[in-house]
């Protein structure tokens, strides 16, 4: 079940990962919160405990991560990942995404062989198919619904990609879309035509101004440039927009669970706190938020305060030291709980669940096995 | 030797995956630049607002204002460059827009110059901060430094080699002109792009291929920040069991078979980061790279971390 406002619980992965209603778990939040590594693990375990066949759909993982998955080349195509626990009848498959690729794929589904050949050889659309803000969002997205439209899979775990700002992934099929075919574009192309309809006819006069400096700051030359690729692109146009749309659908289906991931820090907690807002306006379906590389104490019952007033006291040395590492965790497990305890405040509505930080990087199936929601 | 000879560009980009601690590095520099009545400007161009949330100012306009001052009359002011008002502002300085520039905004031309004419947004930004780097009042320049809290490593190439993508799909005109005058500025002495990292293994492979990448790029790097570096403790390895025992009844507090154990697996895993850390930190030296360390402050960063941070940056040795 997706959020209801009303009271702060604890998260069940488990459930949401044995659900068989859930088809796609997307895991979103700030960059450097460790969402890939968190993808990774929800899909192992969804594989390994709940019996589940698994894709998960990573975008830029760690080298040392993308070898555990077994992810050496970017052909997006899903591989099973080798080592994985089977008993329970499940199967993880991992792939990373070419956007490039991806982007490809699109326009030859789209239009004939001759004219994708154009397309390709813009320089329009070699800039925006690797540079464009926002492409890879989009193309995480495409390959997200083709992934869904195969019906190969219980179970797609979409890590997203590490945005510049929360907003990029869920705004990005649209604003691609809104371009791809935008009345700016079709004005600045075919000023002529404009001109005729009676709708614009108020505002011609000051887009005649308008269009002249278009002309003047960005030059004849990419102005032609950008026409070959509207043009060619013009066929594809309703295509695209169409897609986008479905796949925003899918995301606010039932089907789907939103996953917010964030570390304990005030940054990636207040990307968070922005990341629940925004998909509630949205309607997607936010399960909760995983609050990842949670420190703990082994020694609870020692205070920072006493274990620094110790430590101070003792002759230099180990026992002195563990004292003083002990009091430094302590002032970090008091700092982690207030930044999380802000988040309950302002979404008390949206259930937690803590991962232990690890001592040492994740990068192979036994760490992933280790980052236990609980 | 002051910092101003320390840190001798004039345009610093600091950069780091996500989650170092760029913004906090970014504004450290900026105050230690600031130190002995200069004034520098530390901008942010990704709109997250996170040089407000750090001094705890409200959200920073498309302007220059003081967010913070050194003690002896030095100042920092923030700016948070918007694509849109860079846009307008850039066109209404070269063409006396007037009306267009209303019907520009009208017909969603600045959405549209921004999302498709790719890199045009990325040169609006990095034009406005070139602006502000060589701005001159009556002769002076007006910043002595300023300090870029630029896009994560994974996008910092893309990002300041936008300009020369510009100038390629923009064969003639002002837009070329304007690429060309930035691309320049960012492969000039006058630039320098420093990289945070954390002594982990995602965050130091993402340094060392922006480091690779600026290079070849031929845009200068500066140095290798290491943020949250933990304090160097157990240096002779961990205490035994009794010994902590020992420590625990010394002091009067609880020495029950758990509290000493879990005492114990704390050292135990100090021990583990440490190696994993000391590991990644030969790796960085091998980049060859003038680098700082900034300590772990597990209470998070305040305005006295920030200046304590600007007293390491100001120091570091070349």
């Amino acid at each position: 079940m997706p959020v209801d406002q009303r009271a702060s619980s604890t998260l069940d992965v488990d459930a949401i990962l044995a659900d068989p209603d859930v088809r796609i778990v997307v895991c979103c939040g700030a960059g450097g919160v460790g969402k890939t590594t968190t993808a990774a693990a929800l899909g192992l375990r969804a594989a390994e405990r709940h019996g589940r066949r698994t894709v998960v759909l990573t975008i830029d993982p760690a080298r040392r991560l993308a070898q555990a998955l077994g992810l050496s080349e970017l052909d997006n195509t899903p591989r099973q990942v080798k080592g994985t626990n089977g008993d329970a009848g499940g199967e993880l498959h991992a792939m990373m995404l070419d956007m490039k690729r991806t982007f490809d794929e699109v326009v030859l589904e789209h239009t004939d062989p001759r004219r994708a050949e154009e397309i390709f050889a813009n320089p329009f659309y070699q800039a925006m198919s690797s540079t464009f803000a926002g492409t890879q969002e989009y193309m995480a997205m495409e390959k997200l619904g083709q992934l869904r439209a195969r019906d190969e899979w219980d179970l797609i775990v979409v890590d997203t990609p590490p945005s510049r700002s929360a907003l990029d992934f869920l705004d990005a099929p649209a604003r691609l879309g809104r371009f791809l075919d935008g009345r700016m574009l079709r004005l600045l192309l075919a000023p002529a035509r404009v001109g005729g309809r009676s709708v614009f006819t108020l505002v011609t006069a000051s887009f005649g101004v308008f269009s002249r400096v278009v002309q003047k700051v960005l030059g004849g030359q990419l102005i032609s440039d950008l026409s070959g690729f509207v043009a060619a692109l013009d066929s594809m146009f309703g295509g695209f927009r169409e897609r986008a749309e479905q796949t925003y659908r899918v995301l606010q289906a039932p089907e789907t669970a939103f996953l917010v991931v964030a570390a304990p820090e005030p940054d990636a907690i207040r990307e968070a706190g922005y990341f629940a807002g925004r998909l509630a306006a949205e309607h997607m379906p936010l399960h909760g938020l995983v609050l990842n590389r949670v420190h703990a104490m082994a020694a609870p019952a020692l205070s920072e305060e006493d274990s620094l007033a110790a430590a101070e006291g003792l002759a230099p040395g180990a026992a002195a030291d563990a004292l003083r590492i002990h009091a430094g965790l302590a002032r970090q497990v008091a700092r982690e709980g207030a930044v999380a305890a802000r988040f309950t405040e302002e979404h008390p509505g949206v259930p937690v669940v803590p991962i232990a930080a690890q001592p040492a990087d994740v990068h192979d199936i036994d760490g992933l096995r280790r980052l236990v929601p609980r | 030797m002051s910092a101003r000879d320390r840190w001798p560009a004039r345009l610093h980009v600091v950069t780091g995956k996500g989650g170092t601690g760029k913004t906090t590095v970014a504004a450290a520099l900026a105050l230690a630049l600031a130190a002995g009545g200069r004034r520098t400007l530390l901008v942010e161009v990704e709109g997250r607002q996170g040089i407000a949330q750090l001094f705890g100012t409200g959200p920073l306009p498309y302007a220059e204002r003081r967010v913070a001052g050194t003690g002896d009359r030095g100042e920092v002011r923030a700016l948070a460059v918007d694509p849109e008002e860079a846009l307008l502002e850039y066109l209404d300085m070269f063409y006396k827009l007037g009306m267009a520039g209303k019907a520009l905004k009208k017909f969603g031309a600045i959405d549209f110059a921004t999302t498709i004419a790719p890199g045009m947004r990325d040169v609006l930004l990095t034009g406005k901060v070139k602006e502000a780097t060589t701005r001159t009042e009556a002769g002076h320049r007006v910043y002595d430094a300023v300090i870029l809290d630029a896009p994560p490593t994974g996008r910092i190439g893309r990002f300041l080699n936008v300009t020369a993508e510009t100038a390629r799909l923009a064969k003639v005109g002002p837009i070329k002109t304007q690429s060309e005058g930035v691309a320049a500025f960012l492969r000039s002495p006058m630039t320098s792009v420093h990289v945070v990292t954390l002594l982990e293994e995602m965050p130091v492979q993402e340094t060392t291929d922006a480091i690779a990448e600026l290079t070849g790029l031929g845009i200068s790097v500066g140095r290798i920040v290491v943020n949250a570096v933990q304090p160097p403790l157990l240096a002779t390895g961990k205490p035994t069991q009794s010994e902590l025992r020992k420590a625990l009844v010394a002091a009067g507090l609880p020495a029950d078979r758990e509290t000493v154990a879990g005492l114990h697996t704390e050292a135990r895993d100090y021990l583990t980061r440490r190696e994993v850390e000391q590991g990644l930190r030969t790796e960085l030296a091998t980049l060859d790279r003038p680098t700082v360390e900034l300590p772990h402050l597990p209470g998070g960063v305040d305005r006295a971390a920030l200046d304590r941070f600007a007293a390491t940056l100001a120091a570091a040795l070349r």
